[in-house]
């Protein structure tokens, strides 16, 4: 991405387009991974509920992946994750393991 | 039409905003502030003024209040003094920063410690480097009309920045003088119908303020701050000139007071110029070439039209009602630099007077005159730095 000059930029850093989070990719942040276990979930969707961000993916009313994009890693999901029989539907694994 | 009253500073910058009339208003009561917004206050009360009066616990809230408020697309104004100021000071930069044309008049008061409620300019000159636009008042009808042209200066949608006026705590707040006021409509018709840019309450078009910006643009942001300091001075001027048809009064980016053949000059600011130009007069009459320069714009400081003002003279104090310990006066600092880049020079000395509101009299600037004659004499000074007015 081509960086602004300081000719280019609105008054104030007033940011004029609603919306732009979605252009800054936060997932490269994460330190642990969140891995779903589509066998375990009872599709409760309390990880959907409890993702500071909007990492949780859901489709037709059922629990799809994570956007890896923008999940940081922060295992709130994993942990709020009441799993099936005692096994977790979300376990953290450190990246790059 | 203008009409003639005795009014103190303090009435007469909460009768100039009343005139103005805008939206909000966030502000909290400061000695010798206290007496303007109490006035301000009694107008929203009495339905004279249709702002929002946003009372809260402290400086640091008044400017954030007005922040938001500017933000959201109003037109704001507040004032404060001396250690409110200094509480506004993180939020001074915001205001700056996010390019929101705030109007303050600020009350100059000493800073603690020793606590001290009286007249000096250590307030203003602690925000010095805030990025708003300062102007600096004489007398009563000079905060008047500067917080009129105020509102024009810092809502220009070349400028959009934050504006203090600055007049003298007590001396001229608490002072009653004679002085004119404009009609209610000639001031309604000269700051006109305020025109927000890009505001929060635009909901057609929403939008995100205050971003965090890291080292990749945080420096091209400010490059660009600094270019509207650049437009600042020909908005001050364009402003002054229509002023000027409206009242009759003339203002300019400084006061240059019988400056022209002079040899000797004081520079100084705000009231005790007054006190100087009286003294100047007398010197004038015993036939030594004496003259005043009195900023008005202090920042942007217009450096160039300042030398060219002072470059023709063969020595000049710098009076500052404010130190900066350890360094020379802040006005002295900004004449030096002014003429740094003329190949002669006056010779320059620094005087540094009436800290905490001790009275500047005329045997104080006769005393600086006298000796401004001597070194003209010479060609030599004792020292560049030295308080006056002060028991040994």
């Amino acid at each position: 991405m081509k960086l602004k000059g300081w000719k280019e930029l609105t008054p104030g850093a007033v940011i004029l387009e609603a919306g732009n989070a979605v252009e800054f990719k936060t997932g490269s942040w994460r330190a642990f991974k969140p891995i779903w276990k589509q066998e375990n979930c009872i599709q409760c969707l309390f990880c959907w509920l409890y993702c500071p961000d909007m990492a949780v993916k859901v489709k037709d009313g059922k629990r799809a992946d994570f956007d890896y994009d923008y999940c940081k890693g922060c295992g709130i999901c994993a942990l709020e994750c009441p799993g099936k029989k005692g096994e977790k539907a979300i376990v953290m694994v450190e990246e790059g393991k | 039409m203008s009409k003639v009253v005795a009014a103190t500073g303090n009435e007469a910058v909460a009768n100039a905003l009343r005139q103005v009339n805008p939206d909000v208003c966030a502000a909290y009561p400061i000695t010798p502030q206290t007496d303007m917004m109490q006035r301000f206050s009694s107008y929203v009360s009495d339905g004279q003024v249709k702002t929002e009066l946003i009372l809260v616990e402290s400086e640091h809230s008044a400017m954030s209040a007005c922040i938001g408020a500017s933000a959201a697309g109003g037109r704001v104004a507040t004032a404060t003094c001396g250690p409110g100021l200094a509480l506004m000071w993180e939020m001074l930069f915001v205001a700056s920063g996010t390019r929101l044309p705030i109007v303050m008049p600020v009350v100059n008061r000493a800073l603690s410690a020793p606590l001290n409620i009286h007249g000096d300019h250590s307030d203003a000159m602690g925000a010095r480097d805030s990025g708003w636009i300062h102007l600096w008042s004489e007398n009563a009808q000079e905060a008047y009309d500067n917080t009129i042209q105020a509102f024009r200066i810092a809502e220009h949608m070349d400028i959009r920045l934050p504006v203090m006026v600055c007049l003298d705590g007590f001396i001229i707040s608490h002072s009653i003088e004679r002085m004119e006021y404009l009609e209610d409509d000639e001031v309604k018709k000269f700051v006109g119908e305020y025109k927000p840019l890009n505001p929060l309450l635009d909901l057609e078009h929403p939008k995100s303020m205050g971003p965090l910006i890291l080292p990749d643009l945080y420096h091209e942001f400010k490059r660009a701050q600094h270019e509207v300091m650049t437009k600042v001075k020909d908005v001050v001027l364009n402003v002054a000139e229509e002023f000027e048809i409206l009242s009759g009064r003339r203002y300019g980016l400084f006061e240059a007071y019988r400056l022209d053949d002079a040899e000797i000059a004081l520079v100084i600011l705000n009231s005790a110029a007054g006190t100087s130009k009286d003294v100047v007069d007398e010197f004038r009459k015993g036939g030594i070439k004496a003259g005043l320069l009195k900023p008005r714009l202090f920042r942007p400081f217009p450096y160039e039209e300042v030398a060219q003002a002072l470059k023709h003279l063969k020595a000049i104090c710098v009076l500052d009602r404010a130190d900066s310990f350890g360094g020379y006066g802040p006005l002295f600092m900004e004449i030096s630099s002014a003429l740094y880049p003329l190949k002669e020079r006056p010779i320059m000395i620094n005087k540094i007077y009436g800290l905490g509101g001790r009275d500047f009299l005329p045997q104080h600037a006769e005393q600086v005159l006298s000796e401004l004659a001597e070194i003209t004499k010479t060609g030599k000074f004792k020292i560049i730095k030295e308080y006056i007015g002060v028991r040994e």
